[in-house]
Order: structure tokens, then sequence, then C-alpha cells
């Protein structure tokens, strides 16, 4: 079984050596042939883990010894339970849909084998970090996801957004990642091991601890680094600035990095370090108001955004404040319900969205779309689908899992939690509205795809950052549609529209039939830990819990229901029969407009106070530390007094042999004086 | 009877002449030389004096190593004053200040 | 137990300068080859070390034994532990590199270019299998030589003020590190055996005293803050194989000096200054990453991110505990993998350009896509990447550091984000974007020879990175009995 283990991930690395190393030999078809087929090999093997963990064959041990330093012994090696075997299936199956949908969406890109080395890396990356058994290996990934998203987003690397973009989000994901390196780092120190079982194992005598240098509770500041780390890769506000700009990426890696599975590694993480996590109150709660902000705020941007992956972008950010909300009441077996759920259909909505500006010839504004379901038939059905999901209509699988985390909140007593109950209903509205605003306005209502501006790319990003400003090379590949540009939109080809289908079924169903063994059942056996007697949110729903059937039906008559639907409705009203009122809200409410389309001033922030600073403090100490006080006063300073010296010295070399003897004789004098009279 | 201190204190009267010759010249290098020959004088002066007054024959015997190697000296001494003056034209003390530093 | 293996280290590429010397730079095909032959032979004498080492031994290995001056004393003594070891390794294994990469650049006196890095590469393997502290001396100095020789001929147009300031730096701190070494002759009863000196009782004023006296001199090859700035000058002007050397070799001549003579020599002195070693260790990590985001000129870069990096190897000795100490080392071979091969990047770049300034360039991975992979790698190593070996070395310290005190190890984490910033945005400048003019238009991949070399350094990086087991294993021993050994007092 453990060579079974072994292969899952490194099937798509070796995919990943082949076609990145190897590209030019074994042609375009050659290395979708075998990275498809790596992926294949990964999801097909983790389909038969998931039936032998079923038979409870759970699995913790290692490959082998990576590290042997100071008493603590760090190792390569494997935990498959549930939880595990749950992120593998997801993982390879997203990741194979979106392996399969590549050929036909890059089919013109002169990189297409760099680009599938890449994603089939990605695969690879994140296999070993969800089926890890230790910290280091843990991190490994959580470095080596950064990594390919990097390579992923600069994709197009001479389009100056984009290289813009990937630093961007290696940075902010790297001061993640520093909280991540902190909190091992404590448990390094204290516990003296890195190994999950062992870390664990030794969890009540860490919550009597208290940091002796910060005199911090311990378990409080291990939970609180880790989940700085699980903030920047689940782009948690203030750390989410990276994601929407990752959307310069090619459209496949947005729907799998960056919807359905990198981006919910912090979820992971923590739902995996539940164990921790439950004692502690106070990173609990820092957790849940982090979580609920984010799920808040990040919606209401979605709602004026034009760029079509943009507006999915911010709904995965306030999806991704859904699920961290669920973790912060403890209800961690919600949080990744909704983290399975949400790959599907947001994977499903992205490919959606990428089949559209296929379609409409790489035009991405949504504003120059409009009537497309006549001529995407496919794309239409997949995406309304996806869409429903997302908002959560009864018995669709986004119903399940978003209910569930709005029902753990309100059954939750945690600090924060009347907050967070606010915040997760009010996104249901908010959700509703701006995913339909962007459904009716790609699908339905009048046909506009021959209005776009002459430049769709630029179009499309004019909210963006101001980098764009010089933004006057273009992309080759991407952009190479520009003649066929204006021309009726069209479906997409069988090997886009695929995954789509194959994506909307899990969309549809998956809620429905696995909402019971998940969240009420023993699915996740011992991973998940919860203590019940602080934390009863998840008893308390499994109280009033009478099946998948009854609870969609009770959902008809509660408040998010009502709010859902209240918010399709308007967008309805606003999109298709008066499309003239959002004009005129927009020039009514001109400052708060402003402030949505500066994404509530982060970015700016963020370049002033922190790009910026670290550039001035960079400069004053160079010029000044470096250049004046060391060189100027120490080096040089030394080198002048010693040539002052010298100046002074050199006055009795006078050249004049008279004063040199008299010198002598005065010597000798001096010298016998001292002679005789010495003691 | 001129007895050993009278050599002597000639010849501590020489020495200091001589001394006192070259750090009080500033005219001529010629003056020099035989300030220095002075104090080489004075020195054979009292080996002599010594020599008699302790019977040793060998004080006498460094007399004329030191007047031997006086006299060369002396005819360097001149050999380099005279390629001095073609070269600069003086053998002032006072202008032969080239090893200023 | 006499065996040769580590007088061979030191002669064969010593002795087998001198036939490169002699052909003279007219014969230059033979000459190259000769002057690789030498360095890869000077490679394999070094490999028994390795498979002949006893890992379970924390002593000295390998010792060997001669009078050199009787009358003081003075010996050829010659030896080296879990520490030294894998130094001498990497030193002649960067020396093949070094001379493949002068292979068709230098275009004068060729001969003599490579010759100097042979004798260099024995010279450094003389100070790391040194036990006697005149012989360490004269091999500490003496290397000073070549170096100060290639930068002065070989470097850039500034060459000359920058071989000074290389050359006073060094020797100013290393003449206060001759009158610790005669005081401690005097102190141990006519004794230059430096494992004589390790069990030498010393008070503590005089300890102190001693402490200051090496720190001088190892302070400035490491380079630890305030006394760097000769680095960035010393990179700048010094042609690509002398810069590989001086980051991936010379600088660990100090590092090592710290913990063959520091800390086991003056143990209490060195725990009662601990606190500004750490200090000046960090401002060294933090500081400078921030100068280094600032740099216009990508050797100068490279070289600040040097300093950062050795700010870690310093910070790791100072904490005393296993963990840190294995990480400093770890740190220290890495860096010599990652620096060095960051270096060579840059020269092969300048050989096409002939300029360092970043603005000159963008959108070299337009025109070369494998030498932009390879850069990327070691750029991701440099800042520290898990499964590349930079990250090992910064894990084990920054472990290290927070076992030690929270916000030491905190602060050592930030090089995480900066160390990323500046190496991140260099190459986003240099690589990525649209061809920025037409010289960078006219650029050509790397040839066979560039990719020989980077892919030799990608090996090291990744089979450090992915599993830097047998790296540590060697240590542990030696390591140990070095913490043993500083724990006791010898007042």
């Amino acid at each position: 079984m453990k060579t079974l283990y072994l292969l899952i991930p490194l099937a798509p690395l070796f995919g990943a050596i082949l076609a990145g190393l190897f590209g030019k030999f074994i042609g375009r078809a050659g290395s979708h042939v075998v990275t498809v087929l790596g992926v294949a090999i990964s999801f097909v093997l983790s389909v038969i883990v998931w039936k032998d963990v079923q038979a409870g064959h759970t699995f913790n041990g290692s490959v082998y010894t990576w590290l042997e330093t100071g008493g603590l012994t760090l190792e390569v090696g494997f935990l498959i339970d549930r939880l595990t075997v749950m992120m593998m299936l997801v993982v390879t199956f997203v990741s194979l849909m979106v392996h399969i949908y590549t050929i036909g969406y890059m089919a013109d890109d002169p990189g297409y084998q760099r680009f599938f080395s890449y994603i089939s890396l990605f695969t690879f990356s994140m296999l070993m970090l969800v089926m890890s058994n230790n910290f280091v290996q843990l991190f490994f990934g959580w470095e080596a996801v950064g990594l390919v998203s990097y390579l992923l987003i600069g994709f197009w690397y001479t389009r100056p957004t984009a290289i813009y973009a990937n630093l961007k989000a290696f940075l902010v994901n790297r001061v993640g990642d520093f909280g991540f390196l902190l909190g091992i780092g404590l448990i390094a120190a204290y516990a003296g091991s890195l190994d999950y079982a062992t870390v664990f194992a030794k969890r009540n005598e860490l919550a009597a601890i208290t940091e002796t240098v910060t005199g911090w509770p311990l378990i409080t500041a291990i939970c609180i680094c880790l989940f700085i780390g699980a903030m920047g890769k689940s782009a948690q506000v203030p750390l989410h600035v990276w994601l929407p700009d990752s959307m310069e990426g090619p459209t496949p890696i947005s729907a799998l990095i960056h919807a359905a599975t990198m981006v919910t590694a912090g979820i992971f993480m923590v739902t995996r370090m539940s164990p921790l996590f439950e004692l502690s109150d106070t990173a609990l709660s820092f957790v849940l108001v982090i979580g609920s902000i984010t799920a808040l705020f990040m919606g209401f941007l979605g709602i004026i955004q034009n760029d079509i992956k943009r507006v999915v972008a911010y709904s995965t950010l306030s999806q991704l404040g859904y699920m961290t909300v669920a973790l912060g009441v403890s209800a961690y077996s919600v949080a990744v319900f909704h983290l399975m759920t949400h790959a599907f259909f947001k994977a499903l909505l992205f490919l959606g969205a990428g089949s559209v500006i296929m379609g409409c010839h790489h035009n991405q504004d949504i504003r120059y779309m409009g009537g497309l379901k006549k001529y995407m038939p496919i794309t239409w059905i997949t995406s309304l689908l996806g869409s429903l999901a997302l908002i959560g209509f009864p018995f669709l699988s986004g119903f399940y899992s978003k209910d569930s985390i709005i029902e753990a909140v309100h059954a939750s007593h945690i600090a924060g939690s009347g907050f967070a109950y606010f915040a997760v209903v009010a996104g249901v509205f908010i959700t509703a509205f701006y995913s339909f605003r962007m459904y009716f306005l790609v699908f339905h209502g009048n046909e506009r795809y021959d209005q776009a501006p002459p430049d769709p790319h630029h179009a499309a990003h004019d909210d963006a950052h101001h980098a764009d400003a010089h933004d006057t090379s273009h992309a080759k590949g991407h952009d190479d549609h520009h003649e066929d540009h204006g021309g009726k939109p069209h479906e997409s080809p069988w090997v886009v529209t695929l995954p789509l289908v194959l994506l909307a079924i899990p969309s549809v169903l998956i809620g429905f039939f696995t909402i019971t063994p998940m969240l009420f059942g023993d699915w996740f056996g011992g991973a998940v830990v919860i203590d019940a007697v602080k934390h009863p949110a998840m008893a308390h729903m499994a109280k009033d819990f009478h099946g998948a059937s009854a609870m969609a039906i009770h959902g008809m008559m509660t408040l998010p229901f009502f709010l859902a639907i209240s918010g399709v409705a308007l967008s309805w009203f606003f999109y298709i029969k008066r499309p003239d009122i959002p004009a005129a809200i927009l020039k009514a409410a001109k400052p708060i407009h402003t402030l949505l389309e500066n994404k509530y001033y982060f970015d700016k922030f963020n370049e002033v106070v922190f790009a910026a600073g670290a550039r001035v403090i960079g400069h004053g100490l160079w010029k000044v530390g470096d250049q004046v006080l060391i060189d100027g006063v120490m080096v040089n300073g030394t080198a002048r007094a010693v040539g002052w010296v010298a100046s002074v010295v050199r006055l009795f070399q006078s050249g004049r042999v008279f004063q040199y003897a008299f010198g002598m004789i005065f010597g000798v004098f001096a010298l016998l004086t001292l002679w005789f009279n010495r003691a | 009877m001129i007895s050993l201190p009278h050599y002597l204190i000639l010849g501590a009267i020489l020495f200091s002449i001589g001394v006192v010759g070259i750090f009080l010249n500033r005219k001529n290098l010629i003056v020099l030389m035989m300030a220095i020959e002075l104090m080489l004088l004075a020195v054979n002066l009292n080996f002599v004096a010594f020599s008699h007054y302790l019977n040793d024959l060998s004080g006498q015997l460094f007399v004329f190593f030191i007047l031997v190697v006086a006299a060369a000296e002396a005819g360097i001494g001149l050999a380099i004053l005279v390629v001095l003056f073609r070269n600069l034209s003086s053998i002032h003390v006072e202008d032969l200040d080239q090893l200023k530093g | 137990m006499n065996s040769q293996l580590l007088s061979l280290a030191i002669w064969v590429p010593i002795l087998g300068a001198v036939p490169v010397f002699l052909l003279g730079s007219e014969r230059r095909c033979l000459v190259r080859w000769l002057a690789l032959a030498v360095a890869v032979a000077g490679f394999l004498v070094t490999l028994p070390l390795y498979t002949g080492f006893d890992v379970q031994q924390g002593g000295m290995q390998f010792i060997e034994q001669l009078p050199w001056i009787p009358r003081f004393n003075i010996q050829y003594l010659l030896g080296v532990d879990g520490i030294s070891m894998p130094l001498i390794l990497l030193n002649s294994f960067i020396t093949i590199l070094v001379v493949l990469a002068g292979w068709e650049v230098i275009e004068k006196k060729q001969a003599q270019y490579l010759g100097a890095f042979l004798v260099m590469s024995g010279l450094m393997n003389g100070i790391f299998s040194a036990l006697d502290g005149i012989l360490f001396y004269v091999f500490f100095e003496a290397s000073l030589i070549p170096m100060y020789i290639i930068i002065g001929v070989w470097g850039g147009p500034n060459r000359v003020y920058a071989a000074f300031k290389f050359f006073l730096y060094t020797l100013l701190g290393s003449l206060l590190m001759l009158v610790a070494l005669i005081w401690l002759f005097l102190q141990s009863g006519g004794s230059f055996n430096i494992l004589d000196w390790h069990e030498l009782p010393i008070g503590m004023a005089p300890q102190i005293l001693i402490f200051i006296a090496f720190l001088m001199s190892f302070a400035v090859k490491v380079p630890m803050w305030p006394v760097h700035t000769w680095l960035p000058d010393a990179h700048v002007e010094a042609p690509t194989g002398g810069s590989v050397i001086l980051a991936a070799i010379a600088l660990k001549l100090g590092a090592y000096g710290f913990l063959r003579f520091s800390l086991p020599i003056v143990p209490d002195a060195s725990h009662y200054l601990a606190p500004m070693m750490i200090t000046l260790s960090l401002i060294a990590v933090i500081y400078i990453g921030f100068v280094a985001l600032v740099q216009t000129d990508m050797k100068k870069l490279v070289a600040y991110s040097s300093i950062s990096h050795m700010g870690f190897v310093t910070l790791g000795f100072f904490i005393f505990n296993q963990i840190g100490i294995e990480g400093a080392l770890v740190q220290m071979i890495s860096h010599g993998f990652v620096s060095g091969a960051m270096f060579l990047c840059i020269g092969v770049m300048y050989d096409r350009m002939h300029s360092r300034e970043i603005a000159d360039y963008g959108g070299v991975a337009n025109r070369m896509p494998k030498f932009a992979a390879f850069f990327l790698l070691f750029a991701m190593a440099n800042s520290g990447l898990p499964a590349t070996s930079g990250f090992v070395g910064e894990f084990m310290v920054i472990l290290g550091a927070i076992k030690f005190n929270f916000w030491v190890g905190f602060a050592a984490a930030t090089t995480l984000i900066v160390g990323a910033a500046y190496t991140l945005w260099m190459y986003k400048r240099v690589v990525f974007g649209d061809v920025a003019n037409h010289h960078v238009a006219e650029l050509t991949d790397i040839n066979g020879r560039e990719t020989l070399i980077l892919t030799l350094l990608a090996a090291c990086v990744l089979a450090m990175g992915l599993y830097p087991f047998p790296f540590t294993e060697v240590m542990h021993a030696s390591v140990d009995n070095l913490l043993k050994h500083v724990a006791v007092s010898k007042l």
C-alpha cells in the first residue's frame, strides 16, 4: 500500500518533469498525454486508497528521514486518513478536469508544454501538502504550491501586470509563511517534535505552558501563528490582496489553484490542526472574526467588478471567508465540507468563465457580453448550475455546506459569533446578487459582444492597479485572437465542455449524498477533534438534523433562502428589467463606489507603506548607514586619521642633517640621563 | 706634570667643539666634515691617553685603525661632496633638504 | 594513523598550479585542460575524506603530524572533524566550477588566472585542516594573496581600490589574531597546537580580550555588520570566478574560525558576549536585507544577500544549541552552492552584455529560456524555498533561534519576506517582461559548458534540499563534542 501512496504524488511529478524538461522532444500532444496520464493515475489510485480507508485502513508512516538534528527527527512521510483521502480525491479530480480543459483552452499558446508541466507540478505539491504527516513536509508543500502559483500567475511573463501580480502573490504569501514558520518553530521548541501524531499527543501539556520570553499562552501563540500562514494562503483579510490580481494567470489555473485547491490549503491546515485550535478560544475567535470580515467585505467588491474572472475571484474570497468562519466556530467538518462543494462549483464557474472568454474571443468584460445562452448552451447550463450551487439553492451542494455554516455560527457562543452570524447571513444576499448579476449580464439580455472597445484586455483591467497604466505591451499567445475579435460567440470544443459537465454533476449532487456521513456521521474519524463541551455547535446541529431532504425543505423556509432569492430577483430587476437603475445608483453613491473601486485602499496602503517604505528604509540604510557612517566615517575616517597623523609627523622630517644630528645628540643625552637616574 | 684628567678634558673639549660644529654650522659642508674629523681626533686622544695610563698598547693600535678609516672616510666624503656640488652647484648645508618628508 | 589525504588535498592543487604557470598563456587550450585536470584531481583526492570518515567519532581524523619549526614547537599538524571536512569537499568542488567558468571569458593571462585559483584552493584546504595555530595563520594570510591578485588583475574598472580595501580590511583584522595566537603560545607553555589550547584554562578578562582579537579577524572575513563594506566592492570588481570563490569559500573561513578558535578556546567569553554577537547577526540579517532591496547593481545585490545569509551562520553559532550550530554549518555549505550559482548566473549575463546594472536588462527569459529556468531555481534557493538547500539551513537556524528566544527567531524569520523580496524583485526586473532593448534581443542561450556548470550546481542545491541527512550526519558527533566542550567553564 505504501508504494501506492508514494505513486500518487509521484505520478504527476513524473509527468511534470517529462513535459517540462523534455517538452521539445515529446511535443505538444506528448506533453498533455503524459501529464493527463499522470494525474489520471493519481486520481484512480486516490479512489482505491479511499476505498481502502473506508474499510478502516489508515496509515501513518515515514518514507525516509529527511534530517536529524538536535534531538529532532524530521521525516518525509504520509498520513492517510479520511480527511487526507477526501482532499486527495478533490485535488486529483479537479486537477484532472483542469488538465483536460487546458488541452482546449491553451491550444494556441506557445508555452503549452510549460503550462502542463506547471500544473502537474502543482498537483504533486498539493498532494505532498495534504498527504503529509508532519509540519516540515506540510511547509514544503505549502511553499511549493506558492512557487507554482508564482510561476503560473506570471505564465505570460511579458505582461507587466502578470509579473507584478506574481511577485505580489509570492511576497504576500511569504508574509503568511513567516507566521507559519514561527508557529512551527514554537511547536518544535516546546513539543520537541514536528510529527503530527507526537505533537497532538502532547497537546494537553502544551496547553499548560506559557511562552517564556513573551509571556503568551503557548497554544494561542502557536495557533495564531499557524493561522497567519493560513491567512496568506487562503487569502483572508488583510493578506487577501494577492488573490484578485492572481487572475492575471490563465483561466485553468485560476480554477485549479486560485479557487478549488491551493487557496483552501489554509482551511485544510487548520482542520488538520484542530486538536491544537480546540485548546485556544482566543485563537478561534481570531479566526472567526477574520473569516467573517473576509466573507462580508470581499463580497461587496464582487458587485462592482466588470471582469468576469474578477467577479468569480471575489466570490472565492468571500467563500473562503465562510470556510474560515466555520473553522472559527469549531465546525471543522463543515468547513471541509464547504471546501469540497466549493471546489467543485467554483472550479465549474471558473472553467465556465474561461469557456465564455474563449467563446467571446478573449474578451473578459461582462459589459460586452450578453445573450450568450443562445450561442453557448452547454456553458450556459453548467454555469447556471454552478451559480445556483454558489448561492445555496436548496438541494444543490452549495446549499448544504453554506447552510450548515450559518447554522453552526448560529449555534456557537464563542466571542465574535454574533458579528459572524450577521456577516454570513448578509453574505448570502450579496453572493446571490453579484453571482446573478454576472450570470444575467453574460447569458441573458441584449447581445453586446460587438460593442467592445478595440482593446479588450485593457478594458477588462481598467480597475486593476496602476501598473496597468503603463501596459502598452500585450501577451503573446493569449491575445493572439485580435484579428477575429468581434465575430460571433461560439461554443467551445468538447475538451472544454466535458470537464464542465463532469464538474456540474458533483456540484449538484455531492452535497445531498455526503452531508449525512460527513457532518454528522463518523466520516472524519479521529482526524478532526472537537471539544464538545466547550464548543457544542456541531453537537447542537446534529440534534436538529433529520436527513438531507428534510434539511433542504426546511431550508426553503429560512431567512438565508429568502435573502438568496431576493438577491437573484434584485439582480434580475437591475440588469435585465431596468438596466438604467444601477447607473443611477452608481451616480448617487459615488463615494461608496470609489471606496469599492479601490478595494478599500488595501493595495494603495500596501504600496505606499510597505513597498515604498521598505525601499526608503533600504535606501536610507545603504546611503547613510553603509556609505556615510561605515565607509565614510569608519573606513575612510581611519584612513584620514592615519593621514593626519602622518602629516604631523612628517614635519620632523626636515631633510636637514644638522637637525637630525641635534636630535641624535639630544636623544643620547636623554637616554643617558634616564640610565643614570634609574631607580 | 700633565696628568690623565688633562688629556681627558682636552679630548672632551675637542669632541664638544666637533658636536657643536655639526649642528651649529649652517654654511659649508666641508666645515661639517672637519667637525667630524675633530670628533674622531678627540676619541683618538682619549685612546692614546688611556693607552699610556694603562700601559696597554692596544689603545694606540686602535688609533691607527681609526686614522685609516677616517682617512678613507674623508676621501669618500670629499668625493661625494664634489659630485654634490656638480649636481646642485652648492654645498650649503641649508640647501641640502632633499630628504624632507 | 598517518594518512596523507589532507596533504594531498592541499598540495595537489598548489603543485598542480606550477606547470600551469610554466606553460604560460600562449597555449590556451592545453592550459585550460591541464587546469581542469588538476582541479578534478584535487576534488578526487578529497573524496576519500568523506567515504573514509567515521561519523561516530567527534574528534579529529586523518591526522598528520610533522615538526616544522622545532625551535618554537611549530608543527605541520593537520586533521579534520565533521565541521571542516564538508568545507574541504565544497572548496574542491567549487574550484572545478570556477576553472570551467573561466574557460573562454578570461582573455588575458589565462594561465596565471587559473593557476591562482588552484593555489587558492590548496591554501583554503590548508586553512580548513590546519590544527597548528601558526600553520593556520600562514595559510589564512597566504590565501589573501591569490585573491588580491585575482581582483587586482582581472577585476573591473575600479579593481585597485577594491583589491586594496579587501586586503587592508582583512589584514588589519588578522594581525590581532596573531597577537592572540602568540599569547596563547606563551600561556600554554610553548604549544601552538589548537587542540591543546582547547583544554587551556584562561581567566575571564584575557578570555574577553582573546575573543575580541579573534572577532576582529573573523568578523571581517564573514563579514559581519559593521565590517562588511569591503565585500560589495570586492564582489563588484572581481571577475566571476573570483566572486564565486569569495562568496562560496572565503566567507566561510571567518565562520569556521569562530568554531575552531573562539568557541572552544574561550567558551566563557563566548557566552558572555553572545548577546552582542546575536545582535550583530540580526542586524546583518535585517539591515543588510533592506540594503539589498535597493541595489541597482546585480552583483552588489547578491553580495549584500550573501552578508545577510552569513548573518544566519553567526546567529546559529551563538545561540548554542545543536540545531542552531548544525543549521549554521548547513547554511554555510548551502550558501557556497547558492551564492556561487547566483554569481555564475550573473556572470553568464555579464559575459554577453557587459553590464551588471539591473536597469539594462529585462525580458531575458524571451531569449534565454534555459538560463531563466536555472536562474529561477537559484533565485528561489536564495530566498529559501523548501526542497532547495537554501531552506534547510535557514529553517534549522530559525528553529534553533525560536528555541533560544522567540523574538530572536522572529527577527531572523523576517528574512523569509525580505529575502524573497529582493531576490525575486531583481529576478522580475531582469528576466521577466518584454525584451527591453536590442542588446537583450541579441542574447543567446547558455552553451554546453555553462549548462554543465549550472546543472552541477542545481543538482547539489536540490540534493541538499531534498535529502540533507548525509550532510548533517557527519556533523553530529563533532558538533556534539563542541557543545559539550563549550558548556564547561574554563575559568
